[in-house]
């Protein structure tokens, strides 16, 4: 680990039910202020679920929009935000050492279900009305590829599959390019359009994993005794990456190293959570960025707000920080719902400003724990000023088929 | 209806497919890919939404009559007819 580069994040763009820029989204999350809202899904009424309010037209043109996929606009908002916010001129980078790599939980269930659902409503199932924009709209590199159209980019571009651990295995896919010299800037993150796919809604309920609330604002409720299932959302964040030398080189503002990460998996259930090997993920994490428990100030936990999970996530991690009185735990989910395949990079995202105002914020909707859930740095209720601030974040981001993902960022030291 | 009508409705379909298109000055006998910002993709947009709103098929090796608005309204005239007395 210490002779391979380090690897600095220097931009960050984002869009999540709670607002369109870090410091809107960083904000609400301090104020506790929840960004689930009622959304009309098709055969199933109202939901519970967290809705991107942001600009579509600010960097894309209308022909874009209508051509490309909701999870394109979401890739290439985020992708231009973020390029923005680290400073970077386009004109004065060579494109082709620009890599994307973008962290998916799914796609293509978006576009082949509205085809579907048109061709059976007003087409009696004629193939002929079957649009021919389908194929680039749900191969699985459409996000992603989608941002090289937008910005003209030619390096490599593809997706990462890996269910809702995918926010912080886009991240990890690039650090791993970026010390391998495959691009000299990694556009690294997760992007989720699911709330616009009934079957994500139904698939959880038939899976008696959906959350519903009279208020959709306490829907989702990790760790409380009355949680009952997934608030889904949309939403996306992207990271540019650099080498540290050549972020210092272009005297670019670092706001975050990392310092590990792991991605193993459980090998024993499609959908059941393993709490020995999401501790595993964590150890190993730990010691891929040579730290102990302690050295950790904050978890950000994965939780999704269903019975199970919840208890699983709070075992593993019970294991490992339990004698790690500093560290404290808290949740965004509870904020924002669950954006699958964007929620760990989303996540990481809202914590980050703690290495600056070392304010950690709550797990909403928390009323009753549960005890099973208990865990002795549990932030409820109300954000914190850490004592010590905040130097070292674990985020975990686990997903279905049994995969793991845990990223380990630090406080910047030159 | 007559040509004017259906150069009018291909102008519609236009208006949707690109919608960041100046549609104010299009000149009737100038190939439309000369004037406009259309690719293929956005001609089989045309051929799509000319069978869904309007119920009318244009076979593939047809599609070149829809080049200007010229042959537009010359090629898919009698089709509209052909529909309206259907």
């Amino acid at each position: 680990m210490n002779q391979l580069p380090r690897i600095v994040l220097t931009g960050i763009g984002l869009t999540c039910p709670l607002g369109n820029d870090l410091p809107t989204y960083r904000e609400a999350l301090l104020a506790g202020k929840s960004g689930v809202s009622l959304f009309p899904v098709r055969n199933m009424g109202e939901q519970p679920a967290g809705v991107c309010d942001f600009d579509q037209k600010k960097y894309q043109k209308r022909k874009e929009i209508r051509v490309g996929t909701r999870a394109g606009s979401i890739a290439i908002y985020c992708a231009n935000e973020a390029i923005a916010h680290a400073n970077l001129d386009l004109e004065k980078v060579d494109p082709s050492r620009i890599g994307i790599y973008l962290g998916i939980t799914e796609h293509g269930n978006v576009e082949t279900e509205t085809e579907v659902c048109q061709l059976f409503d007003h087409y009696d199932e004629d193939i002929k009305y079957w649009t021919h924009h389908h194929n680039p709209r749900t191969v699985a590199n459409n996000p992603a590829g989608e941002i090289t159209v937008n910005l003209g980019l030619t390096g490599p571009h593809y997706t990462i599959g890996a269910a809702c651990a995918a926010g912080n295995a886009g991240i990890i896919q690039g650090v791993q390019q970026l010390r391998l010299g495959e691009c000299d800037f990694a556009l690294a993150g997760g992007v989720s359009e699911s709330i616009r796919a009934y079957g994500i809604f139904a698939g959880f309920k038939s899976q008696g994993a959906l959350a519903s609330h009279e208020d959709p604002t306490r829907a989702s409720r990790p760790f409380d005794k009355g949680r009952n299932g997934i608030v889904v959302s949309e939403g996306g964040c992207i990271y540019v990456l650099e080498r540290l030398d050549d972020a210092l080189q272009r005297d670019a503002n670092i706001i975050a190293e990392v310092a590990g990460y792991r991605i193993n998996s459980d090998g024993t259930d499609y959908v059941l959570p393993n709490p020995v090997r999401q501790e595993e993920c964590m150890r190993q994490a730990l010691s891929n960025a040579n730290m102990q428990p302690e050295d950790i100030d904050l978890v950000s936990t994965h939780a999704t707000s269903t019975p199970q999970g919840d208890e699983q996530e709070c075992k593993a991690i019970r294991n490992l920080f339990g004698e790690s009185i500093g560290t404290k735990v808290n949740n965004t989910k509870s904020f924002i719902g669950h954006s699958m395949g964007a929620a760990g990079a989303i996540e990481l995202a809202g914590n980050i400003p703690s290495f600056e105002d070392g304010m950690v914020h709550a797990t909403l909707n928390v009323d009753e724990i549960d005890p099973t859930c208990a865990l002795p740095g549990l932030v409820t209720g109300q954000a914190i000023k850490k004592e010590g601030g905040v130097s070292v974040i674990l985020n975990n981001s686990f997903g279905m088929l049994g995969i793991n993902s845990v990223l380990i960022l630090k406080k910047f030291e030159a | 209806m007559d040509k004017d009508k259906v150069k009018q409705i291909v102008l519609d379909i236009i208006a949707e497919i690109a919608p960041d298109e100046d549609l104010n000055d299009v000149k009737s006998d100038v190939r439309l890919r000369d004037q406009l910002d259309l690719d293929s993709m956005d001609f089989l947009d045309i051929v799509m939404e000319l069978r869904k709103q309007h119920g009318i098929d244009v076979p593939e090796p047809e599609y070149r009559e829809l080049e200007s608005l010229d042959s537009c309204a010359n090629y898919l005239l009698p089709k509209f007819e052909a529909g309206a007395a259907a």
